[in-house]
């Protein structure tokens, strides 16, 4: 079994986020940058089923800019065995990048394909599910537990109403919850050992997909601010402004 | 243009918020047609034609959409999509699994998890978890748009009578099995939809002090929180989680017990009416959203709390 994973390199999830003067974006310059925390989970298990004996091997992908391969050299301090970075400059849509992805895995002909249910930036949710769609391959969103069965997949997954357990057959995709595991950090060996592991660049304009855009962003803004609320001295004059200030209770 | 409402349902009545997504994608057209995917689901195509803003109802009835597998609701949307201008349903997880499915199959870009309808191509969607709003315009020909279903309110709910219309069924798809759900039940109102919701972080430290919360809950007629970090150490099942990656509210009054407040948190929550906050560390960045905060430890707090609302002759539910 070989498992390819997805990773993105996104505003490290610790960071409060500026957003640009001119509106036409969120500051980036300077900012401290990690991959997004679902996708340390999705290489995590691939990691772990590799482990296991189940997996013969992981290969890491990223797509984006140069400093996108970050992220894919931190999965393979992790425990992945190689990297491909899909070089592209900008900001795709998850339509393209679902597209580059499906170039991929034609190339590179995995049994799954694992990743984050969700990129923090963007927070679209969208790019396992096109993938899975473009593929016709069985997709498990939200997971939150993965049973490997032979060539069948048992996953839990997190739904609004509580979870729901579904067997796929490989090959499949699965976008993974932040619940699924524990990511490990890298050792200092493992990360010099990574610097020895193969990266493939390729450059998206050789992979003949449709990237152009087709939403455009108008204008990004702050959200509005909550007016400052105050401080009570209390519980009784807690319970007393919720009765007769807020009127909530 | 017609925009098709991908009704929620749980194949014997609609899913509340089914009537916020309806609202949205009235607000992008008058004409809008909805369409109910399962099996036996005479009474919830019936509750969606009664729904004023709903012109038509599309009916498919199959064994194997029973579950609500993405991989076969895909298909027969696709095929559907045809007459349509844009495609809607709610982003909760049954929207967020599908709509993308059928976004790829038409080649289209989807808009996820919008908040407000500006025009029918233009939209507005918070990003980086709610700490930035994007103005989106959309160029495809077909659009597919799912709706944050806190951010617009519920449809009336009677006195349309629609007509319903049957379709054929796409084919199974037979890599992807169903084989269990595990709904977790409660007396009390669900998180979504709640008009309280009482939370527990962090601060509390085990699951059994969450029964603090239950109490006041319980009192208040609230539905029950928690971050991200009470769920993670095993205080509370996770279907209680609220944040960027849980569920969104937007409640009257939301309370947070021993939450700091982190970024994903505040995400799911700072958009409630009322925020009270109540923890012993004056920095802790809940604060800066909350209404009422209380510097306290929750474990002196919380039962002065539960005393206060003892002595008040009447609570509103």
């Amino acid at each position: 079994m070989k498992i390819l994973v997805a990773v993105k390199r996104v505003i490290d999830y610790n960071v409060q986020i500026r957003v640009k003067e001119d509106g036409t974006g969120v500051v980036t310059d300077n900012v401290k940058m990690s991959t997004n925390p679902p996708d340390d989970n999705a290489i995590e298990e691939a990691v772990k089923i590799k482990e296991a004996g189940k997996a013969t091997e992981v290969v890491a992908v990223t797509v984006g800019e140069d400093k996108a391969q970050e992220t894919v050299r931190k999965a393979l301090a992790v425990g992945a065995d190689r990297g491909i970075h899909v070089k592209v400059d900008g900001i795709l849509e998850p339509l393209a990048v679902s597209k580059i992805l499906q170039k991929i895995v034609v190339k590179e002909k995995p049994d799954l394909v694992f990743m984050g249910k969700q990129a923090i930036d963007d927070d679209c949710n969208q790019t396992g599910q096109m993938l899975s769609a473009l593929l016709n391959w069985p997709q498990a969103t939200f997971a939150s537990k993965i049973d490997i069965k032979d060539n069948k997949l048992e996953v839990t997954r997190e739904i609004d109403e509580g979870l729901e357990t579904i067997e796929i057959n490989v090959p499949a995709i699965v976008t993974c919850d932040l619940r699924l595991n524990e990511p490990r950090y890298a050792s200092l060996p493992n990360i010099m050992k990574a610097k020895k592991k193969p990266i493939e660049e390729i450059a998206a304009s050789d992979l003949g997909v449709d990237m152009s855009p087709r939403l455009e962003q108008l204008k990004v803004e702050e959200p509005p601010k909550r007016k400052a609320g105050i401080k009570v001295a209390n519980v009784a004059e807690l319970v007393q402004k919720l009765k007769n200030e807020a009127k909530v209770i | 243009m017609t925009v098709l409402l991908i009704a929620e349902h749980n194949n014997k009545e609609l899913r509340p918020f089914t009537l916020n997504a309806a609202t949205a994608a009235s607000q992008i057209d008058s004409d809008v047609h909805a369409v109910v995917i399962g099996q036996n689901t005479a009474d919830a195509a019936k509750q969606l034609s009664e729904l004023p803003v709903i012109k038509k109802v599309l009916s498919v009835e199959a064994a194997h959409y029973e579950n609500f597998t993405a991989e076969n609701f895909a298909p027969v949307i696709v095929k559907l999509a045809e007459n349509y201008s844009h495609i809607v349903c709610s982003a909760n997880t049954f929207g967020k699994n599908l709509m993308p499915r059928i976004a790829a199959h038409l080649d289209t870009s989807q808009v996820s998890d919008i908040i407000k309808v500006i025009s029918s191509d233009t939209f507005l969607r918070p990003i980086y978890a709610g700490n930035a709003f994007a103005t989106i315009k959309s160029n495809d020909a077909k659009k597919c748009v799912t709706i944050r279903p806190t951010s617009f309110d519920p449809c009336e709910s009677t006195g349309g009578s629609a007509p319903i219309e049957k379709v054929d069924a796409s084919e199974e798809f037979s890599n992807t099995k169903f084989i269990k759900r595990e709904e977790i039940k409660s007396d009390r109102p669900e998180l979504g939809t709640a008009r309280i919701v009482v939370s527990g972080g962090r601060g509390m430290q085990s699951g059994d002090n969450f029964k603090l919360i239950t109490e006041i809950a319980d009192k208040l007629g609230a539905a029950i929180g928690a971050s991200r970090a009470a769920v993670d150490a095993g205080y509370i099942s996770n279907d209680h989680q609220v944040g960027q990656t849980g569920k969104v509210v937007v409640p009257d009054l939301y309370i947070a017990v021993g939450i700091s407040g982190a970024i994903q948190h505040l995400a799911g929550m700072k958009e409630s009416k009322v925020i009270v906050a109540i923890n012993k560390d004056g920095e802790a960045p809940i604060f800066s959203v909350a209404d009422y905060g209380l510097e306290a430890d929750l474990f002196e707090a919380i039962p002065q709390f539960m005393e206060e609302l003892n002595k008040l002759n009447t609570i509103q539910k």
